[in-house]
């Protein structure tokens, strides 16, 4: 019930992020002489904002990348988490030490304020503050495969898969990989709904997306100082945001329990 | 025994040491992060003649080796001069112990809120296990983990200072009751996201210990579910105590977004106007000082595990 509300959520979202130019066109006309208004004024629903553009419209608009980018953030941690937890898990060493350093330093640190400074000093493009998120997302998926892989490596089909003399990496990737996807994949959507709270919170301090592009974090903060003249200016993105987040998590949940009780049956 | 247990405390804290140590080699190659000559970026917005670039790179031995600089740097660091700000050309250090109320206060505030709210309430709903209250209470957190801050803020924002007129919009307030009551909402708004995490590892610890054989046997000698409770609490104290502690980062993240969102004069919003103006040794400063904060307080966590249990402080020793 829960899952499918928020898998209906989520699919609204991704139909407007695919395609914001036919469902939203009118996302980023301005009309400067209107100015702010508040709601039903004009026809806008939700009212406009300072430089006139419909907040409805720009809302919608803003789905794009509200989802696109926390994807890639997903998966991109998620490549860098299997590959290198998978061979510090397996082969230990110095590979497992360099790898666990590695966490160690990133974690030490809150990732949204070392996101913040190195989206800040290096630049303010989307797609590089994506780049950093991955980098800054990825220590806790190399734990997780880590310890993952740790788990299975002892267990005999992979010691009899060793005396038949496969190939490590084949054993790594086909043999061990299988058994760790379910938590590999739960992991992911936790990873989309931190990442989309990252980034917009990245937005709205005005580093992740440029200034007039359709993004919630950014209306957020643009928002902030209409408050008293078209509340929503702010609110919509805001609930916008935390629905799109929740109902991710939420699905994250499900499937991480719904995998659970699969492992425990068998 | 005690001299094991001491050679274990002297190991974790060589560990943070070193820790500490790498990340201010990381925290020191900021300043070669932003595009750009690094002794023009030190100068910022100040006339640029050559007799200004020769000072500024004699004053940070800008022609000096890497290694030297970083030296150079850190060494002053230590004693807590890190060097002028670009923005406001005062001394980066008093100007962070300027702000360092302000958040202080904030995060302390928040973090009591979602102790005291998020403790109980996940006990409460972890002895309830999938019962109505637990149902619900387990929905708010979710959705408190998704929200962030900044929106949770400005909403609350909306509603009670614009809509209803309770709180102020924004600002400290004077003497310590009206700078409380400035602090509020600020507070609130960090404590929803931290208070839900609160309560989803509180819960997910008892429940853990709920499931035990110890208590199946305590039930059945016939002890009182409150005596079951008690033990059970007290078990379950240690993974939450430790996600207590991991919970300063958080904390630190959250509060620059807090801070904006406030209008609040802290070290949250200094870091945000720090990067926009690309402030770097604040930046750098700010850096070091929530790192040398996080670790210090995972160590303090970790070693007071073992005054606190003994279970662990065996382990510790046979490891």
């Amino acid at each position: 019930m829960v899952a499918i509300l928020s898998a209906v959520v989520l699919a609204a979202v991704a139909v407007f992020a695919a395609g914001r130019e036919l469902l939203a066109p009118h996302a980023l006309d301005q009309d400067v002489y209107l100015g702010v208004v508040g709601a039903g004024v004009e026809g806008h629903l939700f009212g406009t904002d300072q430089l006139g553009r419909d907040i409805l419209q720009l809302s919608l608009a803003g789905a794009r990348s509200a989802l696109a980018g926390p994807i890639v953030v997903a998966v991109g941690s998620m490549v860098i988490g299997v590959l290198l937890g998978t061979f510090a898990g397996y082969r230990g060493g110095i590979v497992d030490m360099l790898a666990g350093r590695y966490a160690d330093l990133l974690l030490a640190l809150p990732s949204v304020l070392l996101a913040i400074v190195v989206a800040g000093l290096v630049g303010r493009g989307y797609w590089v503050t994506v780049a950093v998120l991955i980098v800054l997302f990825s220590p806790s998926d190399v734990r997780l495969v880590r310890g993952a892989v740790m788990e299975q490596t002892p267990r005999p089909y992979i010691e009899s898969a060793k005396i038949l003399g496969i190939r490590p990496t084949r054993i790594m990737f086909r043999h061990i990989a299988p058994n760790i996807v379910p938590i590999v994949v739960a992991n992911l959507l936790l990873n989309v709904a931190f990442a989309l709270v990252a980034l917009s919170s990245l937005s709205y301090l005005g580093l992740g997306v440029p200034p007039g592009a359709p993004d919630w974090g950014r209306q957020l903060a643009d928002g902030r100082a209409l408050l008293g003249d078209n509340p929503l200016a702010a609110v919509v993105p805001g609930v916008l945001i935390i629905l799109t987040a929740t109902a991710v998590n939420l699905l994250g949940d499900w499937l991480s329990e719904l995998l659970d009780r699969r492992v425990v049956a068998r | 025994m005690n001299r094991a247990v001491l050679a274990f405390a002297l190991r974790r804290a060589a560990a943070t040491l070193a820790l500490l140590l790498a990340l201010s080699l990381l925290v020191f190659a900021l300043l070669y992060l932003a595009p750009g000559d690094v002794a023009r970026n030190l100068l910022g917005t100040r006339n640029v003649t050559p007799e200004a670039l020769a000072r500024i790179r004699e004053l940070h031995h800008l022609d000096e080796p890497f290694l030297a600089q970083y030296w150079w740097w850190l060494s002053h660091a230590v004693t807590g001069d890190f060097g002028t700000s670009i923005r406001t050309g005062g001394e980066v250090g008093p100007l962070l112990l300027d702000r360092t109320g302000v958040t202080a206060a904030t995060a302390g505030l928040a973090f009591l809120l979602s102790v005291l709210a998020g403790v109980p309430a996940g006990i409460a709903t972890a002895v309830r296990r999938g019962r109505p209250l637990d149902r619900m209470i387990v929905a708010a957190s979710v959705v408190g983990v998704s929200a962030p801050g900044f929106a949770v803020g400005l909403i609350l924002l909306y509603v009670f200072a614009l809509g209803l007129g309770w709180f102020p919009v924004y600002g400290t307030g004077e003497g310590f009751l009206d700078a409380l009551w400035h602090l509020v909402l600020p507070a609130v708004a960090l404590a929803c996201g931290l208070g839900a995490f609160v309560v989803k590892l509180t819960r997910a610890a008892v429940i853990r210990e709920l499931d035990q054989d110890y208590v199946t046997f305590a039930r059945g000698r016939g002890l009182s579910e409150r005596r079951v409770l008690r033990l059970v609490l007290r078990n379950a104290a240690i993974p939450i105590v430790t996600s207590l502690g991991l919970m300063v980062a958080y904390l630190f993240g959250g509060t620059v977004l807090i801070e904006v969102t406030f209008a609040l004069p802290g070290l949250g919003s200094l870091m945000e106007e720090s990067v926009l103006f690309k402030d770097i040794p604040v930046v750098q400063a700010l850096t070091l000082v929530v790192a040398l904060v996080v670790s210090v307080t995972a160590l303090a966590v970790d070693l007071s595990y073992l005054a606190i249990d003994p279970r662990v402080r065996a382990r510790a020793v046979r490891r």
